[in-house]
């Protein structure tokens, strides 16, 4: 059942190269003391280097570039096999600019700080590993190893309630993965390949189904539910997401900003590379229950946060509202619809996802720097009403943080809305009760944010505010980079487009519902 | 009357189009200019925001002198240029402006009068710290909604409506350390929205269907040809069809911006914001904005009404226009902010835009549009005037007696307020709203909007009168020293006054000019226009109502002055319709009741599912899992044999490293994780042998 093994491509393994950067990186920081974060910015200025050039270079025509490909264990279906296409490399990209940013933000460690920095630089390659795997085994050992540096970053530097937050953390994921690590075994055992590619090929002509029935009976449904639970706790979608305002609200902001600026795209991203391909009959016959639930993700996630008294919640929450929005338009893919029409929202979904995943990305990571921002001036304060009025002596930090606030309220201009809309022109035709409840999100996403902004910048200024610092120089130089991208995002939304539609046209074309 | 004879040919778009961006570019562009101008840059901030709205203004005005002289020649203008924005598969997301009739007269309006609120903010703001930055606001304001004007894509027509909200929300709460303004802010944005996410359905809805964002494109846009006839013949929910549907939801997003019930709560707060912006955003331009949508959009309102009779959402339209209309007027009487007065004659006056596109078509609606949105203008910068001259008080009852004064805010302000109540023949407001009552009078589903809409102008009237009264004569009751404003506050009301009277020439019906423009047919003169049956006759009794209202309204409020503490007039003669309207029918009470404590108390449920519920379960889950792990260390060291003793070990070694930093909890679930992983593989491999 093995597929021949093509030799390796030839080239510089650059994909390779992008993920040991971080670990070389990681080796250094913890060896030099003070320095680490002056290792940990270099190299992820170097990773996000690398990894634009990668996506620069992507073949025209959607499908996998950069490939390396060995044989490491082919008895066990295992190889060595790496590729990306316009999604992957897109959130090479997104992961190479959060890192960088949290780095940035993270210049008040002071306790281990070269600890500190190397897991962060291990949690980058973690990511690294995990978007450009094409082989299960090798895939699962990355998401893995991003769980692990994380888990320490939580628990070692967050806030009071770091403890539980850190261990329900873990071991939610974990139980997830366990789901996840079952049911590929279950396919490996049926089909003796481990290979995305391959299985893809199997799933999109039903062969995959087949067999499995063959080798363990009609259990593929089961397969599928597994799969889905473990990216379903990793995005999060309702119910599978309540250790994540705990994690985001204690991990430092820093952390945070990885957490769901990074590597909760891992879940949406295998829902895309692995469960949608491998499972796309099985999640369609779900679709109901499924796309019920990711509304339930949407509404619920931007209500929830609207009852927050923490910011860090209250962005929390907004992002599983965020991500649900990527759920709802994958679990509309899944209703079956032919015809030119059809094609043209599928595409339009599709598209809108992973701009989405992008923007939310670059976004919520922004939000949660500028709640380092205005801990780090507070003395650690960061309750929505323990604020007021500092537009007044930050005007700076208010109007970058109010671009940033209506990025995420998905304001036409900036990158928010054009995922959003892309989603929604999508999703209407598709399932258009669910496109019509989940508006509601955006109402209610809108009066939270409003209501951060309220409180947060305008009224009295209370006493611990007066004299609060602006932003200084570094500071400003360091953010407005990241909203210039969320204005060409948002103006010039070709630009990315144009890298990920033809990997679009691609994954539609081998999926099978 | 000729009918229409030709477009000219589309290929060939004339150079004013091709530049016809740049008429909202320049002013967005002198924005971000100014939001990097140090705050001390005052007069360089106000220099480029009135220079760069001067360009578009004469840039507008080369456009409108293009149509007019086509359509001299018999050709209607309609002028697109096109652009795809984004690009996947054969999907092409479109933008593109278009120059036709519509969009010239709105671009005119909305530069010259955005022109003089410019220009008399200089004086009016001039004491404020932050002037740098309210015409950085301001500019911006300007560029979207010059943008929503030539918008040929509802997609950008969007885009630049939603700015368009942005810039409204940033200056209603311009002084932001006032809570009232704030939350006067967040209201306005939060109740737009709520129009603005159904007018996003029915464009992704539109888009889908049509699969072009475009209003016109040579016959294959949305609101022309095939796409139109696709749309009627698409049926959809409660015996609509498509184009129904879509219209209707279109106009829950224009009802948002226009404060059109279930939605005008937001705008009598907007006053919060420093006058300039009421008389710009909340009574001339942004309010129009869904007036002017209806208007864009209108073949597709009416276009079920191509087989004969009113559409669904035309219907909807009117009846909506005019309850607005006397809802609204009614409130007024029984409010004593002077500018509030004027919010709620904003919204009953955007009622009659609406009843009037809903009866009589796009140029009946546009018409009142533009009178209203001059004379509008002028009441509420003559309103700024007065709150400057008596220091910043705005209640009607501690004014009195500033016509000595104030001479020229007087004369200016009697005559936007004469026009605003439709004083026969000489101002433009009688002859628009005329126009709108005209037309309801032969509507054909029911006669019910055209007496709303005549008790309404009796209310206008009457309330108008009231505040007059109340400001202007009698006797000044607080401030003793009071004084006129500048010129530069001045000279821009004269103007406006100007056009109150000017307007009305173009609409009569002697020589209707306005709706011959608007809709591609020539205008002549002829006294005949008044020997339409029944016309006379409604010229009379509109002309009755209103001298109605005001005898009226000065016979309880006229030269009496009575002390601000003393009860109203109208309190003291039926004090419990007094306490309904001074409390706006109760609407705010009602949705903060029902609306606003259901998102409350929703959003306490979703947390409270998320603590109890969904955290419960794990909570549960875990506390079963601890449970399992007692269990099996007891069978581990009490029951099993020793060689799966030792893979345990092997495994805990594993957690044990972790065990060094954290509590201990964690490896034991790893541990039973494990164990479950490697129970299960086993069970897995062995089915699959056997």
């Amino acid at each position: 059942m093995i597929e021949s093994t093509p030799a390796l491509t030839t080239g510089l393994p650059v994909l390779t190269l992008l993920t040991v950067l971080p670990l070389a990186g990681a080796a250094i920081a913890l060896c030099s003391g003070k320095h680490a974060r002056a290792v940990a910015l270099f190299t992820t200025i170097a990773s996000l280097a690398l990894a634009l050039f990668i996506w620069s270079s992507l073949p025209l025509d959607g499908s996998m570039g950069m490939v390396e490909r060995v044989s490491w264990a082919p008895s066990l279906g295992i190889e060595y096999h790496l590729g990306v296409d316009g999604l992957g490399a897109l959130m090479l990209v997104l992961a190479a600019i959060v890192t960088l940013m949290s780095v940035d933000a993270a210049h008040r460690v002071h306790h281990q700080p070269n600890l500190y920095f190397g897991l962060v630089l291990i949690l980058e390659s973690g990511l690294f590993g995990s978007f450009t795997a094409l082989n299960f085994f090798h895939w699962f050992l990355f998401w893995e190893i991003s769980l692990i540096p994380a888990f320490f970053l939580i628990k070692l530097w967050g806030g009071t309630l770091r403890g539980p937050a850190a261990t329900q953390f873990f071991v939610y994921t974990m139980a997830g993965s366990v789901a996840l690590l079952l049911s590929f075994l279950a396919v490996f055992l049926s089909t003796g390949s481990m290979d995305f590619g391959y299985l893809t090929q199997l799933a999109s002509t039903g062969a995959l189904e087949k067999m499995v029935t063959t080798h363990l009976g009609p259990v593929t449904i089961w397969l599928a539910i597994g799969v889905l639970a473990g990216f379903a706790v990793k995005v999060p979608m309702i119910p599978f997401h309540t250790w994540l305002p705990a994690a985001y609200a204690e991990a430092p902001s820093p952390v945070t900003m990885l957490l769901t600026g990074a590597m909760s795209k891992m879940g949406v991203y295998g829902l895309l590379r692995i469960a949608l391909p491998l499972f796309g009959h099985q999640i369609s016959q779900m679709r109901t229950p499924l796309l019920v639930l990711a509304v339930a993700t949407v509404v619920m996630g931007a209500w929830a946060a609207a009852a927050q008294k923490d910011l860090k919640r209250v962005f929390a929450y907004s992002s599983v509202n965020h991500l649900g929005y990527c759920l709802l338009g994958i679990f509309a893919l899944a209703v079956p619809a032919a015809g030119a029409a059809a094609q043209a929202s599928q595409a339009a979904v599709l598209n809108g996802v992973i701009l989405q995943m992008f923007n939310h990305g670059v976004t919520a990571a922004a939000l949660f720097w500028f709640v380092a921002m205005l801990q780090e001036r507070t003395g650690g304060h960061r309750g929505i009403d323990q604020f007021g009025g500092i537009r007044k002596p930050a005007p700076v930090l208010a109007g970058l943080m109010g671009i940033v606030l209506f990025s995420s309220l998905g304001l036409p201009g900036l990158n928010g809305f054009v995922g959003e809309f892309l989603i929604f022109r999508g999703v209407f035709p598709l399932a258009w009760v669910a496109a019509t409840v989940s508006v509601l999100g955006l109402l209610v996403t809108a009066a939270v944010i409003l209501t951060v902004i309220q409180k947060v910048f305008t009224g009295p200024v209370p006493e611990h505010c007066v004299g609060f610092p602006d932003l200084h120089h570094g500071e400003r130089m360091a953010m407005i980079p990241v909203i210039v991208l969320m204005l060409i995002i948002g103006l010039v939304p070709q630009l990315i487009v144009d890298s990920v539609n033809p990997t679009v046209v691609n994954l539609l074309a081998h999926w099978r519902f | 009357m000729q009918e229409t004879i030709s477009f000219t040919p589309q290929l060939a778009t004339s150079p004013i189009t091709e530049i016809l961006w740049l008429i909202p570019a320049v002013p967005i562009v002198a924005s971000g200019v100014i939001a990097l101008l140090k705050q001390e840059k005052r007069k360089l901030a106000a220099t480029l925001s009135i220079g760069s709205l001067g360009i578009s203004l004469l840039l507008s005005l080369a456009a409108f002198a293009h149509v007019v002289a086509a359509w001299t020649h018999g050709l209607t203008v309609r002028e697109t240029v096109n652009f795809t924005w984004l690009q996947f598969g054969t999907t092409n997301v479109d933008l593109g402006w278009i120059l036709d009739p519509l969009s010239a007269i709105m671009l005119v309006m909305v530069s010259l009068v955005g022109l003089l609120i410019f220009i008399y903010t200089t004086g009016y703001m001039a004491h404020d710290e932050n002037y740098t930055r309210f015409f950085c606001f301001l500019s911006l304001f300007a560029g979207a909604m010059l943008g929503v004007v030539i918008s040929n894509s509802i997609l950008l027509l969007f885009m630049n409506w939603e700015l368009v909200g942005l810039t409204s929300y940033l200056l209603i709460g311009f002084w932001y350390h006032k809570p009232s303004a704030a939350a006067a802010a967040k209201k306005a944005f939060l109740t737009t929205r709520v129009g603005d996410i159904f007018f996003l359905l029915g464009i992704v809805w539109l888009f889908s269907e049509t699969g072009t964002l475009l209003f016109y494109n040579h016959g294959a846009g949305s609101m022309e040809g095939w796409a139109l006839t696709g749309l009627l013949a698409q049926p959809a929910a409660l015996g609509l069809t498509a184009a129904g549907a879509i219209g209707l939801l279109i106009f829950a997003g224009a009802a948002g911006k226009s404060g059109q019930l279930p939605l005008h709560v937001w705008l009598p707060d907007a006053m919060e914001g420093p006058t300039p912006v009421s008389a710009l955003i909340h009574a001339a331009t942004m309010v129009a904005a869904g007036v002017y949508l209806i208007a864009r959009v209108y073949p597709l309102m009416q276009a079920s009404a191509l087989t004969g009779g009113t559409t669904t959402a035309l219907t909807v339209v009117t009846w909506v226009g005019a309850s607005t209309a006397v809802f609204a007027a009614l409130i007024a009487v029984g409010q004593n902010d002077i500018k509030r007065i004027l919010a709620y004659s904003t919204v009953s006056q955007l009622g009659y835009m609406m009843a009037g596109l809903g009866i009589g078509g796009v140029a009946v609606g546009m018409f009142h549009l533009i009178t209203h949105a001059f004379f509008k203008a002028l009441l509420f910068m003559g309103a700024g005037s007065v709150i400057h001259g008596v220091h910043e008080e705005q209640d009607i009852r501690r004014m009195g007696g500033l016509k000595s004064d104030m001479p020229l805010t007087f004369i200016t302000y009697a005559i936007g307020m004469l026009a605003l109540c439709g004083f026969p023949l000489v101002f433009s407001g009688f002859w628009s709203k005329d126009g709108i009552l005209e037309a309801a009078q032969h509507w054909s589903v029911a006669k019910a909007p055209f007496y709303m809409l005549i008790f309404g102008a009796l209310l206008t009237a009457f309330y108008m009168t009231r505040q007059v009264s109340y400001v202007f004569f009698g006797y000044n009751r607080r401030h003793k020293s009071v004084h006129e404003s500048p010129s530069v506050m001045t000279i821009p009301l004269a103007i406006l006054a100007f056009f109150a009277i000017a307007l009305g020439a173009i609409g009569t019906p002697a020589w209707p000019w306005f709706r011959a423009f608007l809709e591609g047919r020539s205008a002549g003169f002829s006294l005949h226009g008044f020997a339409e049956p029944g016309l006379l006759a409604l010229m009379a009794t509109s002309s009755v109502v209103v001298f109605l209202g005001f005898g009226l309204g000065w016979s309880l409020y006229g030269n009496k002055s009575p002390e601000p503490e003393t009860p109203d007039a109208l309190e003291k003669s039926v004090p419990w319709l007094w306490a309904v309207l001074r409390d706006k029918f109760y609407v705010d009470e009602l949705y903060g009741a029902t609306v606003i404590a259901f998102y409350a108390w929703w959003a306490r449920v979703a947390d409270w599912f998320d603590r109890r519920v969904w955290g419960g379960l794990v909570t549960g889950v875990a506390f079963a899992f601890g449970l399992w792990a007692q269990l099996n260390r007891f069978l581990d060291t009490n029951v099993v044999d020793g060689g799966f003793d030792k893979g345990c070990e092997e495994l805990s070694t594993g957690g044990g490293m972790l065990a060094g930093v954290q509590s201990g909890r964690v490896q034991t679930y790893l541990r039973i994780l494990a164990l479950a992983v490697v129970a299960l593989v086993g069970i897995l491999i062995w089915s699959a042998r056997s």
